[in-house]
């Protein structure tokens, strides 16, 4: 990997992020004929909508709009909530901190967990426990969020065991990391969403590696097996399975905005969800610029080390 | 060939329960209106009732018949992801495909564009559009399937690429056979290993992405029976009256499931076949 | 006392099927034996078994391995792991797959040898010719040449000062100049360290080159058994000759016999000789009786009841015809002037020039790299990044093909390299021919079936595979379907590229001569090859490229018999010969 493919990588990154960002601004506040309406509704007087029209900047030419809007983001003061008025900044604030908990927390498992179901999978390949593992991914691959999310509830807060709480309410000004018994059901759901998607994908590689021509001359070398698993067949394994980590990100973010919502945690999701029912503008565009932007970086982050992995 | 492919992927075991799974979904959801006891969307008794010889499942947290609303709230989600798949799958090919064909300038700003649409994870791709345009299940299926076409057009771009390379359509080439031909009768035949895969894949992540789009309430709208829906509607009764919560969460598993295991033996069989030729 | 290497009764299976059966034979310290037999002959599944190694699915059923004194098939899995690279080495056909791609060469040297110091390392590699700096050893197997990675692998092989080293087709895929070196160390080796050696090839000149005794592997048996020489000079079994008579001469011009028939496949049901249905020779007792190897007079084992009758025969090799000498005055066909070319920002033809005069048969030779595929592909338009002028009967052609008219594209066919790509898979083998009848011609139907099935007969396709898909056809089969689609065009100009390389010989031998015959009646040939052998048997003339430039060009017997550039004499010399085919001895 060269620096110059790295900068050119980087800027096209940049590139689309401008571009998700017109198109984000296209359709929520450009397209949609007269978005003031929309917003406050059928039985709103003419005064109140030219109000909000001016408060929005919606009485401005097309591009100046645009230029406000995005000056705005990146200064970090993306505007005032329509709901309750209080900056936007100061909403999302602390929801960006409950969400990027939520989510690191879920990858730190993911990732070892992953690499670990699969190698040994792949290790013992056609044996009981890799037959499980293979019947269990492929139940559980197919599985929305929402299901998991609600059959753990099920499990485990209500009548059956009732030993976690079924809403994961953190109140304003609280850090996530202070209540743990609420994080475990909703990062336990992106996890195991995460693990069986991954851990499959490593399974794969591995195998894959484990039947390479380098392999079989490793045997015929007469090296051990535990040599040949973890420095013939591992390394490259896991460099094949890298992009695969940029889906699961993607996959993770995804998750956050459901389970958030089968769990009540105020993150980023649930503010994007009743923001979408309120028609609250700006903190609708800010969340979903945030989520795209964070989705963006994971599969950069992915092809980047994918790459790194191809030239080293 | 392909048809070969399928039915050989329909003779392994996995695939046949599979397709088991379908069939039990499909008679629900065909004949599941008219087997209705109640009206879907009546009120009929006190909330979260347990079951009962009237309400076989229970009532739900309004108080109508959780059987009723099962059995007539198959259809949506069922047209929803066929059509997501469709649009996702036929746009992406033919985006794929193009991108494949027109190397150069045309290639690039295509999957650039493809890009930027595959910057927004597809759930929260469709919220933006609804949060303009207001809550239309056929406005959110098709955005699940534009939100796939990139993904797909993808696939089908890498597994273009090299056919375009290949010697028989480099004769083509030479030979200056029409562009139209050589697309779609020596390239696309030379793909449909892979858009039946990515097929089939595509079909359970509709799922997944449509029952959670009702599950949100970004699909169709209440009071309209769906399983999805069903699942919001009575979460918060779910510790007094789980049926209303599981019996749909059950039906959405085994229609994912069911899926799964076809589209799965169908990728063991290809990849199984591939390497033999 | 008992020889270093002793192999007896090893036979190896695969669904039931022997792939390959009762193996015996005894080898000296710093002898060499030479394996050789066509695709599907067991070759490769044997040099593994000798490792105590079968592939999935395959199953080593009996026999004995004894190196130095230890049967390797009778060892525990643990003493097995720990005798291979001890007493028995590997080094594989392909190294770029072979080696690890993410392991340093210097890991990859010393893994599973305890701690050896750095010294002995970089004495394994002086040995082998490699640069020995650390520079060198922190390296990764990606950023070596093809050579360098196989010397690492037969680095890799003796480091742990095996006994025996089994070598499975390890100079496949190099040039012949990097072929000869690898073969020049082989040998080396096996002198100064008293190794005993297996070669396994496909290339009986290869092992003529390096071998002191030469087996001959067919349908999974051995079909003939004896010292290098007498195998190759007064072989006792028809196969052993029919394989040598296929064989093509960089020295001398000669017909190519192939062999009729195909080889078997591991499920056809045997009660004979395997060989019996392909064979000249073949009498009715052949069908029924399997023969036993035994001692015949040219002082070889010989698995043939006929064997004696078949020394008695002097080998003869038809001659062929004499290269065409055209008329001086007559116009070209096609001529090339100025041909600059560039592939991914980089030149590699550099200003080539030529005429072809029709009736022709013009050989461009080169090694890989020499930028030769470029050449020709820009002969058919496919490369259209290049620049200088190529007329084609009398008018100049545009460089892409998409902007030629349709008369020259239909004149000018290209013949692929890989059999396996040039096919449409998805159809018969008929409906490709239809699809350039109906383009060129639109003729459809009758017509187009009967001109079809013409050209498939032309090119001795039989009319029952005409339903067929490519995927059922053999490599050589499907060469000769792609040669019958150039045909249904009515070339004037059929350009082959590598189109036998990736062939048996016997299947080469049927193929060459097939263009051969083509080239009576009408069309002239462009013959793009890296093998001189096969230039001396089918071309009139002949394009020496290097490195992208036309160092050398004439008449096919003036180049090769006396070169004027250096660089064609280096490859004539590099270039091996089975020794003396025609010994009246």
């Amino acid at each position: 990997m060269t620096a110059r493919w790295l900068v050119r990588r980087l800027a096209l990154g940049v590139l689309v992020l401008f571009l998700v960002s017109v198109l984000v601004f296209l359709v929520t506040q450009a397209l949609p004929g007269d978005v003031a309406r929309i917003v406050l509704g059928k039985d709103a007087t003419v005064e109140q909508v030219a109000n909000l029209r001016h408060q929005l900047g919606l009485d401005q030419p097309l591009l100046e709009q645009y230029g406000r809007w995005l000056g705005g983001l990146l200064t970090g003061h993306p505007g005032v909530s329509l709901q309750n008025k209080e900056p936007v900044a100061e909403i999302l604030g602390p929801r960006i901190v409950n969400s990027f908990t939520l989510g690191f927390i879920s990858m730190a498992l993911i990732l070892p967990l992953s690499v670990a179901a699969g190698v040994l999978s792949a290790a013992r390949r056609d044996s009981f426990a890799d037959k499980a593992f293979v019947a269990v991914t492929s139940l559980s691959m197919a599985l929305p969020p929402f299901v998991v999310g609600m059959l753990l509830i099920a499990l485990f807060a209500t009548t059956m065991l009732g030993v976690l709480p079924g809403v994961s309410d953190i109140p304003p000004g609280d850090l996530p990391w202070g209540h743990p018994a609420e994080l475990v059901l909703p990062v336990a759901t992106l996890t195991f969403m995460g693990v069986m998607y991954l851990g499959r994908l490593v399974r794969a590689s591995v195998i894959d590696a484990l039947d390479s021509e380098y392999v079989q001359m490793a045997v015929l070398k007469g090296l051990s097996r535990r040599r040949i698993l973890f420095r013939h067949a591992l390394p490259n394994a896991i460099a094949a399975s890298l992009p695969a980590a940029g889906l699961v990100a993607a996959v993770t973010i995804t998750g956050v905005v459901v389970v958030e919502y089968v769990y009540s945690y105020p993150g980023l999701g649930t503010a994007l969800v009743s923001a979408v029912n309120s028609h609250d503008l700006p903190v609708l565009q800010a969340c979903v610029l945030i989520l795209a932007a964070t989705y963006y970086l994971c599969n950069l982050l992915a092809d980047v080390l994918a790459a790194a992995g191809r030239t080293r | 060939m392909s048809v070969s492919v399928a039915r050989r992927a329909a003779r392994t075991g996995r695939a046949r329960l599979g397709l088991g799974l379908l069939a039990a979904i499909a008679f629900v959801v065909v004949f599941g209106p008219l087997l209705a006891p109640w009206p879907p969307t009546a009120i009929v008794a006190p909330p979260l009732e347990g079951p009962s010889a009237q309400f076989p499942l229970g009532t739900d947290l309004l108080g109508r018949d959780v059987l009723s609303r099962l059995l007539s709230g198959g259809g949506t989600l069922t047209w929803m992801t066929l059509l997501a798949t469709g649009i996702g799958v036929v746009l992406g090919a033919l985006i794929g495909l193009t991108a494949a064909y027109r190397d150069g300038v045309a290639d690039t700003v295509l999957m650039r564009a493809m890009d930027v649409v595959l910057s927004f994870p597809e759930t929260i791709f469709v919220l933006v559009f609804v949060a303009a345009f207001g809550r239309h299940p056929l406005l959110t299926a098709s955005l699940v399937g534009v939100a796939f076409a990139p993904g797909v057009s993808r696939v089908l771009r890498g597994a273009a690429l090299p056919v375009f390379d290949s010697e028989y359509v480099l004769w083509a080439k030479a030979n200056g056979l029409p562009g139209r031909q050589i697309v779609l009768g020596e390239v696309l035949p030379g793909v449909t290993s892979p858009l039946m895969v990515e097929t089939g894949m595509r079909l359970v992540w509709a799922v997944t992405a449509i029952a959670s789009l009702n599950y949100l309430g970004f699909g169709i709208t209440p009071p309209a029976p769906d399983w999805g829906l069903m699942v919001s509607e009575n979460q918060d009764g779910l510790a007094v009256a789980p049926l209303p919560v599981l019996a749909p969460i059950a039906l959405i598993l085994m229609m994912a499931l069911g899926g799964n295991l076809v589209a799965e033996s169908v990728a063991r069989t290809v990849s199984r076949t591939e390497g033999k030729s | 006392m008992a020889k270093e290497v002793a192999v007896s009764g090893v036979t190896v299976k695969a669904a039931g099927h022997a792939i390959v059966q009762d193996i015996g034979f005894e080898l000296g310290r710093g002898e060499v034996l030479g394996v050789v037999g066509e695709s599907g002959s067991g070759k490769s599944t044997l040099a593994l078994a000798l490792l105590g190694f079968a592939r999935s699915g395959a199953t080593i059923t009996s026999g004995q391995v004894v190196v130095d004194g230890v049967d390797l098939l009778s060892l525990p899995p643990a003493e097995l792991r720990r005798a291979r690279g001890r007493k028995v080495a590997y080094v594989p056909q392909d190294p770029a797959t072979a080696l690890n791609p993410s392991l340093r060469v210097s890991t990859q040297l010393t893994e599973g040898l305890g701690q050896p110091a750095r010294t002995r390392v970089r004495q394994l590699l002086d040995t082998v010719g490699l640069p020995s700096d650390d520079a060198f050893l922190r390296r990764r197997p990606r950023q070596l040449s093809g050579g360098q990675q196989q010397r690492v692998a037969v680095a890799m092989a003796i480091a742990a000062g095996p006994r025996l080293i089994v070598l499975d087709e390890p100079t496949t895929g190099l040039d012949v100049a990097t072929q000869a070196r690898v073969l020049d160390l082989v040998r080396e080796l096996c002198r100064a360290r008293d190794l005993a050696a297996i070669y396994v090839s496909h290339d009986l000149a290869v092992v003529a080159d390096v071998a002191d005794q030469v087996m001959v592997m067919y349908g999974g048996e051995v079909v003939e058994h004896g010292p290098a020489r007498s195998v190759l000079t007064r072989a006792a079994h028809p196969y052993t000759r029919a394989l040598l008579s296929a064989v093509p001469s960089a020295t001398h011009r000669h017909r190519l016999v192939p062999i009729r028939g195909r080889a078997p496949s591991i499920d056809d049901a045997r009660a004979g000789c395997a060989f019996a249905p392909r064979c000249d020779y073949a009498t009715p007792s052949c069908s029924t009786t399997h023969p036993a190897l035994a001692l015949a007079p040219s002082g070889t084992l010989a698995r043939c009841i006929h064997a004696e009758e078949v020394t008695r025969n002097f080998r003869t090799v038809p001659r062929a015809p004499e290269p065409v000498v055209p008329p001086a005055n007559q116009p070209a066909l096609l001529s090339v002037s100025g041909l600059n070319a560039s592939y991914r920002g980089r030149q590699v033809v550099f200003d080539v020039s030529f005429d072809l005069r029709p009736g022709q048969c013009l050989a461009v030779v080169g090694e890989s790299g020499s930028g030769k595929t470029t050449m020709s592909r820009c002969l058919a338009g496919l490369h259209p990044e290049h620049q200088g002028e190529v007329t084609f009967d009398g008018s100049p052609v545009p460089a892409a093909a998409s902007r030629r008219d349709s008369r020259t594209r239909r004149e000018l066919q290209y013949v692929f390299q890989n059999p396996y790509g040039s096919l449409s898979p998805h159809r018969t083998v008929e409906d490709g021919l239809l699809v350039a009848l109906r383009h060129y011609f639109g003729v459809h139907a009758r017509e187009g079936r009967r001109r079809a099935r013409a050209a498939l007969d032309r090119v001795e396709i039989p009319s029952r595979l005409a339903d067929r898909y490519p995927s059922e056809l053999s490599g050589g089969q499907r060469q000769r379907v792609a040669i019958a689609r150039a045909l249904v065009c009515e070339p004037k100009l059929i350009i082959c590229d590598e189109v036998t390389s990736a062939l048996d010989v016997s299947v080469q031998a049927s193929v060459v001569e097939l263009l051969r015959s083509l080239m009576d009646d009408g069309p002239s040939m462009i013959f793009v090859t890296h093998n001189l052998a096969v230039v001396r048997s089918i071309s009139d003339e002949v394009v020496v490229l290097s490195e992208g430039r036309a160092v050398e060009a004439g008449r096919t017997d003036q180049v090769l018999t006396s070169p004027s550039h250096a660089y064609t004499r280096s490859l004539l010399a590099a270039t091996l010969d089975v020794p003396d085919q025609i010994s009246p001895r």
